[in-house]
């Protein structure tokens, strides 16, 4: 599976205000597929709200965002079919088990032909948890089930607000490998990490 | 290699579905608010004394208004769970319309939290000595009206999903809207017992519900987006 190679992500001038507080302003950002991008910032230097208004789930106080030329408040459901999103809290329900989690997912999403939730849970290392309810698993195991969305996701665009929080190094390499593989399908992706995740050639925006 | 997205029509149904089993596994959120409606009428033959002329008048008025506290009380199952477990970003960034998908999680909403009020309504009749030749009219204005306050409620349940404790907000927000429905709920009823058509008392509902059931969803969607910024 490859994404096409002209796909183009684009930040202007953004700003943003948070309380009576900038944030951060007159932030360029220009990701052509295949690249990876690390924000990185001390706690409250506005990384989540930067995801936030990339995701444009958050409206910046000035500035635009743009998805291969067109501001993503004018096409929104043709952003969000190319965006998977994975925030600080992971969207998932904790009555549900980790299938039923994904099964929402793809009943609403756009998907991967070649990867069926069950086939993604056992990818992020939950093979034998399928059918537990998330909130009997830990942490760690209920990010993973965040992560598996990306497994089953056709999105070009992954914005990930600290992927890795809470997951262990077997989980952390499973996620490493996920995004190897997805720059590798011409993706492109905006991460914000502590734990040094950037791989080769990312591209570093610092707040 | 890839699926387009499902149709808006699948995954509206999507989100009915989940949230009808999620409801199905939280069973307390939506037991609470009906036992709350039952125990509220149940307590009035208590503190008005038993002479059934004084129920059968109050009756329409007092299930009417029991019923809205109810709804209210579930209103806050709506949204809050969702936002702060972060499904509802998922939600606001699917490939679809958000209205859309809001009105599926209305229309799961009054159907574990509306419904249950309508069925239980005749019980409640008898308690307050109610006619029964009534019974089917009082049924019928809880069904026409009681979406309508799942769908305006929505509204303010979306604008407060943020907001701890915005509980007393949200009645502040809410209850001017939904005094309309009140009124001609209530009244269809004493109207119909005292003999009288209520076909204008049915039209005023349906209409209201016609243009909550329109409105409702984008002004719910443009809140949920204003609550997530």
């Amino acid at each position: 599976m490859k994404f096409p190679p002209d796909n183009h992500l684009a930040a202007t001038s953004l700003a943003c205000v948070r309380g009576d507080r900038l944030l951060f302003e007159a932030l360029e950002l220009s990701l052509r597929a295949g690249r990876v991008c690390v924000v990185e910032g001390v706690n409250g230097a506005g990384k989540t709200s930067l995801l936030r208004i990339l995701s444009g789930l958050g409206a910046p106080e000035h500035g635009a965002v743009t998805w291969n030329g067109v501001d993503i408040r004018e096409q929104r459901e043709e952003y969000n079919r190319s965006l998977s999103h994975v925030g600080h809290s992971n969207g998932v329900k904790g009555e549900l088990t980790a299938l039923e989690n994904l099964e929402a997912v793809v009943a609403v999403q756009a998907t991967r032909r070649d990867a069926a939730p069950a086939e993604a849970l056992s990818r992020v290392g939950l093979s034998g948890y399928e059918d537990a309810p998330l909130k009997h698993l830990s942490a760690g195991q209920r990010r993973r089930v965040a992560i598996a969305r990306l497994a089953v996701s056709a999105a070009p665009l992954w914005i990930l607000d600290e992927p890795v929080a809470a997951l262990d190094s077997d989980g952390v390499e499973r996620f490493e490998g996920l995004l190897a593989e997805h720059v590798a399908a011409n993706g492109i992706a905006v991460l914000a990490s502590h734990q040094g995740l950037a791989p080769p050639g990312a591209v570093s925006v610092r707040l | 290699m890839n699926a387009a997205p499902p149709s808006t029509l699948r995954a509206l149904a999507a989100v009915v579905r989940r949230d009808l089993k999620l409801a199905l596994r939280n069973r307390g959120d939506f037991v609470n608010p009906i036992l709350f409606f039952v125990i509220v009428v149940s307590l009035f033959p208590l503190g008005l004394g038993s002479n059934p002329d004084d129920l059968r008048r109050v009756a329409p008025g007092v299930i009417w208004v029991a019923a809205l506290l109810a709804t209210l009380l579930a209103m806050d199952h709506l949204f809050k769970p969702d936002f702060d477990d972060g499904t509802l970003d998922q939600l606001a960034l699917a490939p679809h319309p958000l209205p859309v998908l809001i009105l599926g999680k209305i229309l799961a909403h009054w159907t574990v939290s509306g419904v249950p009020l309508i069925l239980v309504s005749p019980l409640l009749a008898v308690f307050l000595n109610v006619q029964p030749q009534l019974i089917p009219i009082l049924m019928a204005s809880l069904a026409v009206g009681t979406p309508s306050l799942s769908l305006i409620g929505a509204i303010g349940v979306a604008l407060t999903a943020g907001v701890r404790r915005g509980g007393v907000l949200l009645t502040l927000l809410i209850l001017p809207l939904y005094t309309p429905i009140l009124i001609f709920g209530a009244s269809l009823v004493e109207t119909a017992a005292a003999g009288l058509p209520v076909a204008g008392q049915f039209y005023v509902l349906a209409a209201i519900l016609t243009l909550s059931l329109t409105l409702a969803p984008l002004a719910a969607a443009a809140a949920v987006r204003v609550s997530l910024g």
